[in-house]
């Protein structure tokens, strides 16, 4: 029982993470491999401001999120539409989008090394908190509220407006979308910004509880790919799930069988989705 | 458009022969200086432990003496200056910035690398150029067999027999007290340095009649260490082990705090000895015991920690801090003592002599220094050494009780 | 073999007859220099020789050399084996990794390939680790040989100029024509009856083994082998950025791309130690927006375009 709840509470910060790269990867089509450290970025600025101000992370999420939106956007309309521009098929916007983003990714870790070099280290809420018997990190279920929260705003957004539709519509095919008049240039850039934001966000939550240093994004990262490609790509039932599936795995092979073969695991599950399906538990089979 | 295109690949050319060219510059040697290198990781998994421990004290020697008009060297003062590079807790890195320390900077001596990897990693280089290398941060079992292949090498923290077998004689002597009964749980990063540690630990456990109840290993840098003391505390253990390194103890010792591990003995290693550690979890931490130690009694250590403080700006550790001080007061007494910058002159005298540093006298006995703490323990604010070999002013142990 | 073909082996070789010379005449610190341009050389080509036709970028180079490496390690450490009979041993378990590994993704699209290959370095450390920890349960992995820098520089020469012998052979074969095409297109290799998976698979054990005995072979310069140590995350990386800087177009693009990269490194170690990851970062970017075929793609273009107009 114990196992559940601390594998669900997991899941669920790796469920809004991997929301984020979800929007840039389904919606925009490029495989953000930056993904992982504008989590940390986002982690970095709930340190920062916290040791600097004893400002709850909490709080720092409402500044961090429009700047990363910004921040994004601005990534998306510079240097990546390029790309977008010069790619004669999906394959080769993939591969270039790789690099860049892997450049990108370079770059914001070397900054964030010159700014502070360790790791992240700081104490917010850690105290014990009971639910059914089993203490838990208060830091770690707030997390899980805050990630529920921001899923189920993200969720209504994509699923009751109607330009939530239309990204559900690019995301399903990009060239008929642009056929029925959906602006698709624009909802890119909406989207991936949008996905970094809350990637970012996700970023400060986890922070909360694990200890994060500049290096660490290219887990995350991975960890986000596997999630989005088990669940099937553009699906947000499917990261969902997949999310919450890792989280409870990690979590059971951690306490049962030996906490050094979480990511061997987590690589496992990804092997596994890969041979048995491929496009995912949500997903659609390429035509 | 063209042109354009000429000029980059032009520019190619010219950037690779102005780097080589610029890798070349040999700088200018002055007679009176004493050059001295100094790489460890300012980033990295083990920047953190090196910026604490290693960092502060080559800028507090190296201010000390020049402040003092420099190193007798023969009769001539002589002045420190330091050279540095960052290695960022790469082998490569270091090696490549060994080889230029030596080659291009042309340095007279190097301060010893930081952790037991990288100490043997730049052993041949050193041993090539006949640097002295008095190693601090490096635990080995093969002390005897690195010591005669590396004439120039010098050993001052141990071995992990008695690193190991000084926590088992803790938890000897406090089972024979009443305090705690035998039922031990132990985890280890799996790092050389925590496998080897562990390795050495469980024969001497079970040859003590402890019974290991948990015992489990985590990759260095894992984020969540919360399935491991859950699963410590499951195993209703009386005693704790941890051979870890700075992240992990900091985040067991929170996971700690959070699950509440009743026991009344838990040890977590490197970095327990850190200010910072104390800093963190203030009162929670009393009777936690780790790593190392210091006789926080004795006045030249006190005026020690005075003196780090008040330069460098931060505060000593309770462990190789000091030590790291003391082998650069031996390097500073052997380089007057041998009279020259000759390096194996000055090695020579350090093989022979005996140093008057902050822990006392030391001196090496083939190339084995052995008076070093063990294991140091919280208590009231400070860490105090209560294991050490040939080390006075062991502090009385005193058991744990609760998280408060 | 026609003409062409005879001038570029001849030229290969008086280039490898040049680069022998270069420890009788360095000293300790170009010869480090030295050594790591011959070890990235080596990596780059057989990276390129996977990863230039079918655009699959592998980052998996790190986990192989950390499999080389730390396998040599073990082998002497744990089991008492010698050095020369680990570093025959460790290229087959890299490569049997990379065969399997190969079998898993490379049936499906490149995007899933890479996710894979970027965390398995991080991954096999921590596998590894753990089997050390719990099986092997050694006391430190030491790597004592007598071995000078020349003597491992001499050696990669030697492995150097197998990969090179290969990638020749590989681009007058059929296997080579194949991977061209499944660069180009690949549903059109598909429907042209070759066997996609298999050459891919192929190819990709090949780099697994090189990078494998390349691990192996470094090992001894490192002395204490940790896994920390040998997975460096940074390794496939760079690797990476050294072959398309130079491009992989052509057998000889990745060492051009390897020389100035590797001086550029250390001269930026030298002097701006904690920038480096930031230059790495762009040096990527550079190369996607203005080098996408690398230099020597980039002279090629230059070279069609003079001939173009001198019309």
């Amino acid at each position: 029982m114990d196992i559940i709840i601390t594998g669900l509470l997991l899941g669920s910060t790796y469920a809004l993470i991997a929301l984020g790269l979800n929007l840039q990867y389904g919606v925009a089509r490029i495989m953000n491999l930056a993904n992982g450290e504008m989590l940390v970025l986002g982690a970095l600025a709930a340190f920062w401001i916290f040791v600097a101000d004893a400002i709850s992370p909490l709080l720092t999420m409402l500044i961090v999120a429009p700047l990363s939106f910004i921040g994004n956007w601005l990534i998306y309309r510079f240097l990546l539409r390029p790309l977008v521009r010069r790619a004669k098929n999906q394959g080769q916007l993939e591969v270039d989008s790789i690099l860049a983003t892997f450049g990108m990714s370079f770059a914001i870790v070397g900054i964030m090394v010159s700014i502070h070099g360790e790791y992240f280290t700081y104490s917010y809420l850690a105290e014990p908190f009971q639910i059914l018997g089993d203490t838990y990190a208060l830091n770690r279920i707030v997390a899980f509220c805050f990630a529920v929260l921001l899923g189920a705003i993200l969720f209504a957004w994509l699923y009751f407006t109607r330009q939530g539709m239309a990204i559900r519509a690019v995301v399903v095919n990009t060239e008929a979308s642009g056929l029925v008049g959906i602006d698709v240039p624009r909802l890119s850039a909406l989207a991936f910004a949008i996905g970094g934001a809350v990637t970012t966000m996700g970023g400060t939550l986890i922070s909360t509880f694990i200890v994060l240093d500049a290096s660490v994004g290219v887990v995350f990262t991975m960890k986000a790919l596997i999630i989005i490609i088990m669940g099937g790509v553009g699906d947000i039932r499917g990261a969902l799930v997949a999310a919450l599936l890792l989280g409870l795995v990690e979590t059971t092979v951690a306490r049962l069988i030996d906490p050094g073969l979480t990511l061997a695991a987590a690589y496992a599950m990804f092997v596994i989705a890969l041979l048995v399906r491929p496009e995912g538990l949500f997903g659609r089979k390429p035509t | 458009m063209n042109f354009a295109k000429i000029m980059k690949t032009a520019a190619m050319g010219v950037t690779t022969s102005v780097l080589a060219a610029s890798l070349m510059t040999v700088s200018a040697q002055a007679a009176d200086i004493i050059k001295i290198g100094a790489i460890a990781p300012k980033s990295g998994p083990l920047g953190g432990g090196a910026l604490v421990t290693q960092w502060p004290n080559v800028e507090l020697w190296s201010k000390q003496i020049n402040a003092r008009g420099g190193i007798d060297v023969g009769g001539t003062k002589m002045m420190v200056e330091i050279v540095e590079y960052d290695d960022k807790t790469n082998p490569g890195e270091h090696i490549k910035a060994a080889q230029r320390l030596a080659e291009v900077d042309k340095v007279d001596f190097i301060v010893a690398p930081y952790g037991t990897g990288f100490n043997l990693a730049a052993a041949p280089i050193y041993a090539k150029y006949g640097y002295p290398q008095i190693a601090v941060s490096a635990i080995s079992d093969k002390l005897p067999e690195l010591t005669k292949r590396y004439p120039n090498l010098f050993f001052t923290l141990g071995n992990t027999s008695s690193f190991s077998g000084s926590v088992v004689d803790i938890l000897k002597d406090m089972r024979a007290a009443g305090e705690i009964g035998s039922r031990v749980a132990m985890v280890n990063v799996a790092d050389a340095f925590g496998i080897e540690l562990a390795e050495a630990a469980r024969p001497r456990l079970k040859e003590a009649g402890f019974e290991i109840v948990y015992d489990k290993s985590y990759p260095l840098g894992t984020p969540d260490l919360s399935p491991i003391i859950k699963g410590a505390k499951e195993s209703k253990p009386d005693a704790f082990i941890a051979w870890s390194y700075p992240p992990d103890t900091f985040g067991l010792t929170e996971q700690a705090i959070i699950q509440d591990l009743n026991v009344k003995m838990y040890y977590t290693a490197v970095a327990t000895c850190f200010p910072a550690f104390g800093g963190k979890f203030g009162s929670k931490i009393e009777g936690v015991f780790g790593a190392g130690g210091v006789n926080q009694d004795s006045p030249a250590i006190q005026e020690y920690f005075k003196q780090h403080k008040e330069i460098t700006g931060k505060d000593a550790d309770g462990w190789a801090s000091a030590n790291t001080y003391v082998s650069l007061q031996v390097l500073e007494q052997a380089i007057s003592g041998a009279g020259t910058k000759d390096r194996a002159a000055v090695v020579d005298y350090i093989k022979n002599n005996s140093f008057d540093t902050i822990m006392g006298p030391i001196n090496f006995e083939n190339q084995i220094s052995n008076k070093f703490w063990t294991v140091g323990q919280w208590q009231g604010g400070k860490f105090r050494g209560v294991k050490s070999s040939n080390m006075d002013g062991a502090a009385k142990i005193v058991s744990k009780d609760g998280w408060k | 073999m026609n003409r062409s073909d005879t001038k570029s082996l001849f030229w290969g070789a008086v280039l490898l007859g040049l680069m022998a010379f270069v420890p009788l005449v360095a000293d300790g610190y170009w010869m480090s220099i030295a050594l790591t341009i011959a070890m990235f050389t080596v990596l780059a080509t057989s990276w390129a020789l996977f990863s230039g036709p079918t655009h699959y970028i592998s980052l998996a180079t790190a986990a192989f050399f950390g499999v080389g490496g730390y396998l040599v390690g073990t082998g002497m450490s744990d089991y008492n084996i010698d050095y020369w009979t680990m570093v025959a041993i460790a290229p087959i378990f890299g490569a049997v990794l990379a065969f399997l590994i190969g079998l898993a993704t490379l049936r499906l699209s490149g995007v899933y390939f890479v996710i894979f290959t970027l965390g398995l370095a991080e991954m096999v450390r921590t596998l590894v680790s753990w089997v050390q920890n719990n099986f092997t349960g050694s006391r430190g992995l030491y790597v004592l040989t007598d071995l000078t820098e020349p003597d491992i520089y001499w050696c990669l020469l030697v492995v150097a100029a197998a990969v090179y012998l290969f990638g020749w052979w590989l681009n007058r074969s059929r296997l080579g024509f194949a991977m061209r095409i499944i660069g180009n297109d690949e549903s059109v290799a598909r429907h042209v009856g070759i066997n996609t998976a298999f050459s891919k698979v192929i190819l990709f054990t090949v780099s697994g083994f090189v990078a494998a005995l390349v691990g192996a072979l470094i090992a001894p310069r490192y002395t204490y082998i940790e896994p920390n140590g040998v997975f460096s995350p940074e390794l496939s990386f760079i690797v990476v950025i050294m072959a398309l800087l130079g491009g992989t177009g052509r057998l000889w693009g990745p060492i051009v791309g390897v020389i100035p990269f590797a001086l550029l490194q250390e001269f930026i170690n030298a002097n701006y130690s904690s920038y480096s990851t930031l230059v790495m970062g762009v040096a990527f970017l550079l190369i996607v927006y203005f080098l996408p075929q690398g230099v020597v793609g980039r002279l090629e273009q230059l070279w069609a375009k003079r001939r173009q107009s001198s019309w």
